[in-house]
């Protein structure tokens, strides 16, 4: 490559390694790792949830470009979303590995249908305001980050080094959500009664977080730290509705879904095979 | 963007052959420097964790510092060319996950130079830490020295590394976080 050449043609380069984080025919980020995976082990299947969590999360943070409130915010959760769609390309990837069925992170991604993805509600709800998506994402990171630090002892020795890689950005971004948290909600009366309005909406959706493990207590325990320094209450609503006890993890999805993956999707359907 | 990709050591570098002395692999594959941060190569980066040579074959491994790194494709691709134009056809990089990258990688000739470019380096980086709500270290000033300095935003132009100020020489600056 010569010096001269200029950043655009080195974005659209064909065969160029050096495109950045969007499009399709990536390297697989788990090159030269290796691809057995330990009998009796449902990894896939925590694996593509994982991922699939990540993936929608990475895409609703993403949309707050242009959007937020400071450069320096729309930077910030930029890079939230960076780390996330990071973390959701090696689960997709070891999904599609341990599945065997000759899949990929891009067609995991791109070519599933509504009720084949597994990930939580929670990340699919549509953008609200800026407290709704801090509210969002204290209850998300602080949540994940439980999960991943007990992975780090999983019994897939690639999906522990995820979770292991993992609690060091979701540590970040927790620390993130609570500091806005607390700036929002120990701040005006409107910025509390919008936070504390916030914390109302995503709460129905904690409910289903827990339904396949534990840390519980120890998700309260943080939340209630960080609500108790922001002066506002925890919040005291309804669990949101399931489909015959069915919800995300069971690919039972909210309408938001739908129209979510129709614009994440939609140029690798409208081109298949395309590359960009 | 492209500074990083000049492939190849010139003849200077000493290619395998040439000058009748052998390079090693790991010498080579030490020179590739982060596309985000220049002023390192990828052994002071800390992420290079390995090279074997086989004969003509060649293993690297390189570790992530972030799960979604964009820098790598284009690490992995500067390895390879470089180990190439060395004399290494046979060149495989394989990526490392375990154990995960921390800042506390990053060699103490990494953290002198990152300062020399204005860059503030990070502190130890230790086990995952629990809320802090606002209560951190502080980061001194890297032109001027003085421990005044605010910060005006966790994450700047890359997810390493966060914007401060310095309120006693006014100058901004980025400082690379431990993680």
């Amino acid at each position: 490559m010569s010096e001269g050449i200029n950043a655009y043609d080195a974005v659209v380069e064909l065969n160029d390694h050096t495109h950045w984080a969007f499009g399709t025919g990536f390297d697989d980020p788990l090159a030269g790792i290796d691809t057995s995976v330990p009998p009796g082990t449902d990894t896939a299947e925590q694996c593509l949830a994982l991922g699939d969590d990540a993936l929608i999360m990475s895409h609703r943070l993403a949309e707050w470009c242009t959007n937020a409130p400071e450069l320096e915010d729309e930077v910030a959760l930029a890079n939230l979303a960076l780390d996330l769609l990071g973390q959701a390309r090696l689960l997709l990837s070891r999904a599609a590995q341990s599945r065997g069925e000759g899949e990929t992170e891009d067609t995991l991604a791109y070519l599933r249908g509504e009720h084949e993805f597994r990930n939580v509600r929670l990340v699919e709800l549509p953008r609200g305001d800026f407290a709704h998506e801090i509210a969002r994402l204290l209850v998300f990171s602080t949540w994940r980050l439980g999960v991943f630090e007990r992975l780090v002892d999983a019994p897939d020795p690639v999906l522990a080094a995820i979770a292991a890689k993992g609690v060091k950005e979701l540590t970040y971004h927790r620390e993130y959500a609570a500091a806005w948290t607390v700036r929002l909600g120990d701040g005006t009366d409107l910025s509390h009664r919008r936070m504390a309005a916030a914390l109302e909406a995503v709460w129905p959706y904690v409910d289903e977080l827990f339904d396949s493990g534990a840390g519980r207590d120890e998700f309260d325990a943080v939340i209630r730290q960080v609500l108790e320094a922001a002066t506002l209450p925890i919040p005291n609503v309804s669990v949101a509705a399931r489909v015959a006890g069915r919800a995300g993890r069971d690919g039972v999805h909210t309408e938001a879904m739908g129209y979510l993956l129709a614009e994440m999707q939609s140029v690798v359907r409208a081109h298949p095979g395309a590359a960009w | 963007m492209s500074e990083h990709r000049i492939a190849g050591v010139g003849p200077a570098g000493g290619s395998r052959g040439a000058s009748g002395s052998i390079v090693s692999a790991r010498d080579v594959a030490a020179t590739v420097v982060d596309p985000e941060l220049p002023m390192l190569t990828i052994a002071e980066l800390g992420i290079l964790r390995g090279v074997q040579e086989d004969g003509e074959h060649v293993t690297v491994e390189i570790t992530p510092t972030y799960s979604g790194c964009p820098a790598m494709a284009a690490i992995r691709a500067d390895v390879s060319a470089r180990l190439h134009d060395a004399g290494f056809p046979d060149v495989c990089v394989r990526t490392v996950l375990y154990p995960p990258w921390t800042t506390d990688w990053i060699t103490a000739d990494g953290r002198r130079k990152l300062e020399e470019h204005g860059i503030a380096p990070p502190g130890k980086a230790g086990r995952a830490v629990p809320l802090l709500l606002g209560r951190r270290d502080t980061v001194p000033c890297p032109r001027c020295g003085s421990p005044n300095t605010v910060e005006m935003s966790r994450f700047g132009p890359t997810p390493c590394t966060a914007l401060f100020r310095c309120t006693a020489c006014a100058e901004p600056f980025e400082h690379v976080k431990a993680i």
